[in-house]
């Protein structure tokens, strides 16, 4: 029986037999994976960077045009919050409490996360009819393509969480659902993260 | 383009092969594309007509492209390396060819075998092909066979993963072959610079084929090497400390953590130039904003890191082949851990010499010149820990020593050269030119190529059972040695005399005597080409006399040598427990090496599947739909993709297990096998004598 954490984040735990040592590898390598994709992110984030200047903008509109913070601030609080129900998730798995709550809590995330691509692609359609869409500049160009990267992990995210409801209800709570959870879990509190990043340097920095 | 998108086949139309060409006008430019396009379509007839005439397509199948073994997927890799290999050979050739025919006139300043354009998509193959289908899939598929032998371990930590990435790295190759058939490549090189493979500049399907190519094949490249490092960090053997690692698991550590790190950026810019020309975004245009600079920052942040991916598992080889061809052994291994490390960390930090002269300021310049030259350091102690090593040693002169001699004398070249490179204010004058070309292969072919044929000469008797002949094996190296010096020493000078690379023609007729040995150089490399194929053909010809049932016919000191040659699926009999750094030498030093194990236990290994061919299926059918906009397909392929990944999730995989029995049959069978072969002294490891069973007292190592 191994007790110990074996990778970083909440841990099945020794209780799990089996799937606890399973998920040492395959969650070290979901965080090898993320830290290969924080890459991809952190290059967005700086071109974002290298276009926010009046040759960048090109003419075009700018971020006190077209940002609506209002709306984002509700974006950012139904992401986290979905984060929060993760925690319900990997709780109810790890002190398997019953497969009708880790659905339930799975089912709040999804809606959760709907919530803010809801609120998100409400914001791009209002910005593309200010004439912000990302053909219009560079500085769109790399706005479009980072917060747009995000919002499609967030929509992987919802669609990994219905094909883990639909496994759960075939498979049952057998070991490898139980890792992929795990694995989940670290992803959709990786958008988390992520979304920190762009409400800070994307939304809040250019409109200070 | 004026051409209509149909909705139903998209751009594609009977015009886009290259026969239409030669039908319009008949030269000697359209002759050789045509040609090219013949060879593909009749080696893929040849193809199918050799697998249904021997019935091989079920064996096919079922032994190697829905196996999930890493030893099996790593051959593939090779293979597919090897063919690609073929190809960038042969266009090196014609290139060579062209440009020894291509002295033009002021009245007729174009000339030369083949037109400028062709030239263009030529070269641009030629890299894209060479570092990514060539040297790529060469260094994944070696280490993939030998990292985990080495380690003590049965496979990759995902096999099914490494499955993908196989069909992933495939399906980029065959896009870049198929473009030699339907419509044309890119003319921008193998780095695609925009603005001018913009969609503005290059409005055809070249830069397609290129962009998909490169981040299909990109995205199975940062799994596999999400795989190889899951894989050193959780799979080894017990007893397996870092420190007690094989140097060439090391690199292959390095080769993983920089293929992590570097390959997200090439998908980055890979990714927004897909963007901008497919929904006019505005990353690298010339208007609204866009800087093309970025493109280049982004593109070497992972090209040069990839420079040290491709090199690394080439030092990890000449470690493994030094200590082993010299009986000692190996000298300096915490030095040259230190080294590795030291270059995969460096090699983040220097990419900005690729673009001295953009027009950043000098102190930048300086910065990364800097950076660049100590990044010299750590390859310099590697080569002379590699000839410690060999110093006093009962050097056996077998064909990987030729390459590792033959890489001492020209890589150090190359190095210098890149250190005069280093140099901003040097590069200002020969940036550009073929001094750069002959620089850069003269690290990658000495490096890479001669490190690769070199680990597979090494390891092939464990892959198939039976070592390669050793005379076509010298032979080869001796012509790819010289092949390589009367084709790249002539463009140092070249350079300096002011010959731009990428040039199709030129007007000095000063430079034609070195075209001229340039181009007998490549002669030579196809000869090496040639001595390489015929090299396979006679040693399988040969299986039988050249056949190593012992398993270490080289008195080796890792852990793979202690295993049968053809090495079994399950690899070891049990997990061994490693008590030393060398743990099969520490083995021949003691009392029975070849002690068969206590007790045997059933073995579960991964069932095979087809996952990995249809998700890579789905992934050729959406590039291809890509490129020629057939959109109806591009959308079914693409969800085709989450779809196949939903579809395995919800069933439930059993491995597949075999039984103590059978394991314990085969392991007493190789016992006793080894135990009545006679033991080989090392003066005769090259005869018929050489069955595999080394003679251990000879072993110092």
């Amino acid at each position: 029986m191994n007790e110990a954490n074996l990778y970083p984040g909440l841990n099945l735990g020794g209780g799990h037999g089996d799937a606890h040592d399973q998920a040492e590898n395959t969650v070290f390598g979901f965080w090898v994976f993320l830290m290969s994709d924080l890459i991809i992110f952190g290059i967005l984030f700086a071109s974002y960077a290298s276009y926010r200047d009046p040759i960048g903008l090109a003419g075009g509109p700018g971020p006190r045009d077209l940002f609506d913070i209002e709306s984002v601030a509700i974006q950012t609080a139904f992401l986290l919050v979905g984060g929060v129900a993760y925690g319900g998730v990997s709780l109810a798995v790890k002190y398997e409490t019953g497969r009708a709550k880790v659905i339930a809590w799975l089912l709040l995330c999804a809606a959760l996360g709907a919530g803010f691509l809801f609120f998100e692609v409400k914001d791009f359609i209002t910005q593309a009819g200010k004439g912000g869409v990302p053909q219009a500049s560079g500085w769109l160009s790399s706005y479009w393509a980072l917060v747009g990267l995000h919002g499609i992990h967030v929509l992987s995210g919802i669609v990994w969480i219905l094909a883990m409801i639909a496994q759960i209800i075939k498979r049952g709570m057998d070991d490898t659902v139980k890792v992929r959870l795990s694995m989940l879990g670290v992803f959709w509190h990786f958008l988390d993260l992520v979304w920190v990043g762009i409400f800070s340097f994307v939304f809040l920095v250019p409109l200070a | 383009m004026s051409r209509e998108t149909s909705p139903i086949v998209g751009r594609l139309d009977w015009t886009v092969t290259p026969y239409t060409d030669l039908l319009r006008e008949v030269n000697s430019s359209t002759i050789v594309g045509a040609g090219a396009a013949s060879v593909l379509v009749l080696g893929a007839i040849a193809g199918v007509v050799l697998l249904t005439w021997k019935r091989w397509w079920a064996p096919l199948y079922r032994d190697w492209l829905t196996s999930a073994d890493a030893k099996k997927i790593g051959i593939m890799y090779i293979a597919l390396g090897l063919v690609m290999l073929a190809r960038g050979i042969i266009e090196g050739f014609v290139m060579r060819a062209h440009q020894a025919s291509a002295l033009g006139t002021l009245a007729q300043p174009e000339s030369g075998l083949v037109a400028p354009d062709h030239f263009a998509q030529l070269f641009s193959t030629h890299g894209t092909i060479m570092i990514f289908f060539v040297a790529m899939p060469l260094l994944i598929g070696l280490i993939n066979f030998v990292l985990p032998q080495q380690l003590g371990a049965r496979d990759m930590a995902f096999p099914v993963l490494n499955q993908i990435s196989l069909g992933l790295t495939a399906v980029g190759a065959a896009l870049v072959m198929i473009s030699l058939l339907i419509g044309k490549f890119g003319t921008g090189g193998w780095t695609m610079y925009p603005p001018y493979t913009g969609i503005d500049f290059s409005p055809g399907e070249g830069v397609d084929y290129w962009l998909w190519a490169i981040l299909i094949s990109g995205v199975g490249s940062t799994l596999t090497g999400m795989n190889f490092a899951v894989t050193i960090f959780k799979e080894r053997a017990p007893g397996m400390h870092f420190m007690r690692m094989p140097l060439f698991c090391w690199t292959s550590l390095c080769v993983a953590i920089m293929l992590i790190y570097a390959m997200p950026a090439l998908t980055v810019s890979s990714g927004m130039l897909v963007l901008d020309r497919y929904l006019d975004f505005h990353f690298f245009t010339n208007d609204a904003g866009g800087n093309m600079m970025n493109y280049a920052n982004i593109f070497w942040m992972f090209g040069h890191p990839e420079v040290y991916i491709l090199i690394l598992p080439a030092f990890g080889v000449f470690s493994e082949i030094s200590s082993t061809f010299s009986g000692k052994r190996l000298y300096g291994y915490t030095s040259l851990v230190i080294a590795s490390m030291s270059i995969a960390v460096i090699s983040f930090t220097v990419w900005l010499h690729h673009f001295f002269t953009m027009g950043q300021s000098a102190g930048v310049n300086i910065a990364f010149g800097i950076a660049t030259m100590i990044i010299g350091v750590p390859t310099g102690v590697k080569i002379y820990d590699w000839m410690a090593t060999m110093w006093r040693g009962r050097v056996r002169i077998t064909t990987p020593i030729v390459y590792l001699t033959g890489f001492f004398l020209l890589f150090v070249i190359g190095g210098l050269s890149g250190i005069i490179l280093a140099n901003p204010s040097i590069d200002y004058q020969v940036h550009n030119s073929t001094f750069l070309v002959a620089h850069f292969h003269n690290v990658i072919i000495p490096g890479v190529l001669y490190g690769m044929l070199a680990g597979i000469h090494y390891w092939f008797p464990k892959a198939f059972g039976y070592r390669l002949d050793e005379t076509w094996g010298r032979r080869t190296a001796f012509l790819f040695v010289g092949g390589f010096v009367f084709t790249f020493l002539p463009l140092y000078v070249l350079g300096l005399m002011g010959m731009p690379r990428r040039s199709p023609t030129f007007q000095n007729p000063d430079f034609l005597p070195f075209m001229y040995i340039a181009a007998f150089g490549a002669v030579l490399m196809l000869c090496a080409l040639a001595a390489l194929i015929w090299t396979f053909w006679t040693s399988y010809r040969n299986r039988l006399s050249l056949a190593v049932p012992g398993g270490d016919p080289w008195n080796g000191a890792t852990l793979e040598w202690s295993t049968p040659a053809p090495v079994p699926e399950w690899t070891f009999p049990r997990i061994p427990h490693v008590v030393a750094r060398d743990d099969w030498g520490e083995a021949k030093r003691g009392e029975d090496p070849w002690k068969a194990p206590e007790r045997y236990d059933d073995i579960e290994m991964p069932a095979n599947t087809a996952h990995g061919l249809l998700i890579a299926g789905a992934a050729f059918a959406f590039a291809f739909a890509m490129v020629w906009h057939v959109w109806w397909l591009a959308i079914l392929s693409f969800l085709a993709l989450p779809g196949l990944l939903i579809l395995r999730g919800m069933m439930v995989i059993e491995p597949r297990v075999i039984s103590a029995a059978e394991v314990e049959e085969a392991d007493r069978r190789f016992r006793h096998q080894v135990a009545n072969l006679t033991p080989v002294t090392r003066a005769d490891e090259e005869t018929e004598l050489n069955r595999g069973v080394p003679d251990v007292s000879e072993f110092a190592g």
